[in-house]
């Protein structure tokens, strides 16, 4: 006999502005199974999510859970429909005890005390049924992150949900505790729930999902039965096989390197492991592409760079430097003078003052050069001057310095950090995510400029999660995964499905043939 | 289309919504005044008679002025940087217990210079005493704001202890010095307008009320146009963006706590050197609290300090007056009304933000289209 999905979307769009975050996504997830969403970061996953969860409202298109039309307003609406999300980062209460967080919001009545009593009894058949193990009177605080994800699906659980939405949920588990989510996903199956699996680790798809939909700019590329389909078939699905844009590249001499990373290790800001064991070269005239899945070391990476994060290991040298070349790198106004510009890879977070205006956001970074003050003083005109210029050069506009940059559009202030970053003809640019939230326009001009510095013989080391953007400019493709250095792929041997397989994780030995310099097995 | 960023010009920003705020106040003030049986437009005038209407009242209101240019200037300087210095009454005790002992250490002997040595004995005792809490907020991660706190608690009862003890009048039974040596005080100002060769009558008004104009301009011309003013507003407004230029945070932080306490202590030139002629326990009576009203009503800039200063003086001295006009309203009743203008003007500055933005959008749209 025929069941009605546990949900199904038919022609979802939602838009933001201009932007199509989903167009016409159209999924069906069976009562009972496990279904995968892959894609890339930006892809449109989250977006499709959130309207699952009632968060968003599609603009057009129907949403049907159990066979019957309805419209989700709000996460409340979503939960009464029997879906539940167990968001990546918890949304738990730290110094609340496990019973506590499970039935705040889900009391039923003014005391707590009986609540908490009726609540143990529900939960004693929950227990049993799933085989959870959660010490019910410890604080959140004290519990592993697995026995909070655990919690999160309890709570779930425990408010009656039939489908669960799991966004992302291995990021944060170490790999024993993904061991125990993919057998409790298993029994949860196996009981009757829905569960809707969202990752872009190719691996994962394959281990616990029935079937898996691929999401790829907004759209569903590919549905399928998770049997009948391979990791490499799901990676060419999701980045895409397009043609790279040819540009035109003078020879690369490889003399001596510019920059040289060696054996570097850092710390994340909470003490993991951010970077491990890194080696690498970047050499005058190229652009070494750097890609991975966001969190993957990408932002550690750039900040060790840029003089923002001491490595814990090994170190990285300029060449070319009459002072000694390690110092640099722990303070980023030496590392500018030494000829290293920076753009962040988030601008509003780190690369300008949002609510100060774009003259005195021009010289950030460069306050303390003699032409910008002396003295101690700043020298207004002179900064006048040199906003202008940057605002004429990079056509930056509106044309009004006094404006705080807040009031520009994304492109036009990446532009303008561009300007401040190469106004002092920098040899070495480490560049973030150069089009992210860029308007269209402005990103094929960002491209030539980026390419245009390649030729005058600059070294370039670009970070982006646009492997569409790094494979136009790169020359080299360097992949990190979980930290590592997963490979260097020169452009002429990399193809989206190589580079794709390689950010999820697969050695990349295997995959392209040349050995990757300075792993630990 | 875009969404909510309309904005008001700056004329209407910085005068009409302040206006607007004050007038709320005293709306409410008189609201106050007719429950006790008053006539609202009678304690009104006697008010601004009181504050403006003849020449020792005005002295007194720009006497009272002083206080809060000094205390509003450190409360802002340290907002600039992206701290909340609630510090200023301790840093102001402390700045008095410095210009006390630059004054009895160099006596009568140098006047012109024990003034000047006391100048620096209030900015640097105000400095050190805001140096532990910035401290610990740049290097440790203690919040500003709790050990600032403290540190008031801890400046009073050190106060208290110096004046009972060490500090006190030989034979006093008063929490307070000997007076001050001879010459040692800041000229009046009414002395300083007889040697213009006009007469003016004596207030308390003195010397320091120049002194905090200057402070004014200084802390305009750090923020304007110096580099360190330029860190200290970066770092206050993104200090991850601070970091990324290369700007120690910790460093400005404690150079720009350290300034702000520098100024809270200098209110003690104008209480202690302009008028009590030693130092008496608890001379801050609030008046470091309430620069923090002052601050956020002059929208944190200079200029706004200084005026919004003069009104804080206008509605003391006013208040003081009205109590001696009419017994039936207190001084206590002047505290309400400096209650209601923090309340309407200090905590509450976008009170009217969005009801005048949706006015102004309003027109501006219709002369627009």
């Amino acid at each position: 006999m025929h069941v009605a999905p546990a949900i199904e979307t038919r022609d979802l769009c939602k838009r933001f502005g201009d932007v199509k975050a989903n167009d016409n996504v159209s999924l069906v997830v069976d009562q009972g199974s496990v279904h995968g969403i892959v894609g890339e970061n930006g892809a449109g996953k989250s977006t499709l999510l959130k309207m699952l969860f009632g968060f968003y409202q599609p603009n057009s298109g129907d949403l049907i859970v159990n066979g019957e039309h309805i419209s989700l307003g709000s996460p409340a609406e979503a939960m009464a429909a029997g879906i539940a999300m167990v968001h990546q980062h918890f949304m738990l209460v730290e110094p609340f005890t496990v019973l506590e967080n499970i039935v705040l919001g889900a009391e039923g009545q003014g005391l707590l005390k009986q609540a908490e009593i009726d609540a143990k009894a529900k939960l004693k058949g929950l227990e049993q049924q799933f085989g959870f193990d959660l010490p019910f009177d410890q604080p959140v605080s004290q519990l592993s992150v697995g026995e909070r994800q655990r919690v999160e699906i309890l709570k779930a659980l425990f408010r009656g949900a039939d489908t669960l939405i799991l966004d992302e949920p291995t990021a944060v588990l170490t790999p024993q505790e993904c061991d125990q989510l993919f057998e409790l996903i298993k029994l949860l199956k196996s009981r009757g729930k829905t569960i809707l699996f969202v990752t872009h680790k190719l691996h994962e798809i394959m281990a616990v999902t029935d079937s898996v939909t691929v999401i790829r700019a907004g759209r569903v590329i590919v549905r399928t039965d998770t049997a009948s389909t391979s990791p490499e078939a799901l990676a060419e699905a999701m980045v895409g096989s397009k043609i790279s844009r040819s540009v035109t590249r003078a020879d690369t001499d490889h003399g001596i390197p510019r920059l040289s990373v060696q054996n570097v290790s850092a710390l994340s800001d909470h003490s993991h492991r951010a970077l491990q064991n890194i080696s690498f070269d970047l050499f005058d005239g190229e652009v070494l592409g750097v890609a991975g899945v966001a969190g993957n070391g990408q932002t550690e990476l750039l900040e060790v760079l840029t003089g923002l994060r001491r490595v814990s290991d090994g170190f990285v040298s300029l060449s070319g430097e009459a002072t000694n070349s390690k110092d640099v790198f722990t303070d980023p106004i030496s590392l500018r003078r030494a000829g290293v510009g920076h753009v962040a890879e988030d601008r509003l977070k780190s690369g300008v003052v949002a609510s100060m205006s774009a003259r005195e956001n021009a010289i950030l970074g460069y306050h303390r050069e003699a032409d910008f003050c002396r003295g101690g003083l700043m020298r207004l005109s002179a900064i006048d001057q040199a906003a202008n210029d940057y605002f004429e050069n990079q056509d930056v506009r509106p044309r009004n310095p006094d404006l705080p940059v807040a009031s520009f559009s994304g492109g036009n202030q990446q532009k303008l950090v561009i300007a401040r970053e190469i106004a002092r003809d920098p040899q070495t640019l480490i560049v973030g995510q150069p089009t992210r939230g860029v308007d269209i326009g402005a990103v094929t001009k960002i491209h030539d400029q980026i390419t245009a510095l390649r030729n005058a013989g600059k070294a370039l080391l670009v970070v982006s999660a646009d492997l569409d953007e790094l494979m136009a400019i790169s020359d080299r493709i360097a992949v990190l995964c979980d930290g590592k250095l997963v490979g260097i792929v020169p452009i002429s041997e990399a193809d989206e499905r190589t580079i794709g397989l390689m950010m999820a994780g697969s050695a990349a030995s295997s995959l392209v043939g040349s050995a990757t310099e300075g792993q630990d097995q | 289309m875009s969404g909510s960023a309309t904005k008001l010009p700056g004329v209407l920003e910085s005068v009409l919504m302040p206006m607007l705020n004050i007038l709320v106040a005293l709306l409410a003030s008189g609201l106050v005044v007719l429950a006790l049986g008053e006539d609202p437009v009678v304690v009104l005038s006697l008010l601004i008679e009181g504050a403006f209407g003849y020449e020792e009242a005005i002295g007194y209101t720009f006497y009272y002025a002083t206080n809060f240019i000094f205390t509003g200037l450190a409360v802002s300087v340290a907002f600039h940087a992206g701290h909340f210095n609630i510090g200023g009454e301790g840093q102001a005790m402390l700045g008095g217990l410095g210009l006390t002992l630059a004054v009895f250490w160099l006596g009568s002997s140098a006047p012109v210079l024990s003034i000047i040595l006391a100048v620096f004995g209030a900015a640097l005792f105000g400095a050190a005493w805001a140096f532990i809490p910035a401290w610990l907020q740049a290097h440790r991660g203690s919040h500003v704001v709790i050990t600032t706190i403290m540190f008031n608690f801890i400046a009073s009862a050190l106060l208290a202890y110096l004046l009972v003890g060490p500090l006190q009048r030989p034979g006093g039974q008063m929490p307070e010095s000997s007076d001050f040596p001879d010459g040692t005080a800041l000229p009046q100002f009414h002395e300083l307008m007889e040697i213009l060769g006009i007469s003016f009558e004596q207030s308390p008004l003195n010397l320091s009320f120049l002194i905090a104009l200057l402070a004014a301009f200084g802390v305009w011309f750090l923020l304007a146009r110096t580099r360190f003013g330029y860190e200290m507003r970066v770092t206050g407004q993104n200090s991850d963006a601070a970091k990324f230029a290369g700007i120690s945070v910790p460093r400005v932080t404690v150079i720009a706590l350290m300034m702000s306490g520098a100024l809270a202590g200098m209110m003690g030139l104008n209480e202690l050197l302009g008028e009590q002629l030693r130092l008496i326990g608890n001379f801050t009576l609030g008046y470091g609290f309430v620069g923090i009203a002052v601050a956020f009503m002059g929208r944190n800039h200079p200029v706004g300090i200084v005026l919004a200063a003069i009104l804080f003086g206008a509605v003391y001295q006013g208040g003081a007056e009205i109590g001696f006009e009419i017994p039936k309203i207190t001084r206590d009743m002047s505290v309400v009304i400096q209650g209601l203008v923090i309340l309407f003007a200090g905590a509450m500055p976008h009170l009217f933000r969005r009801p005048v933005t949706a006015l102004y959008a309003r027109f501006a749209g219709k002369g627009n289209k």
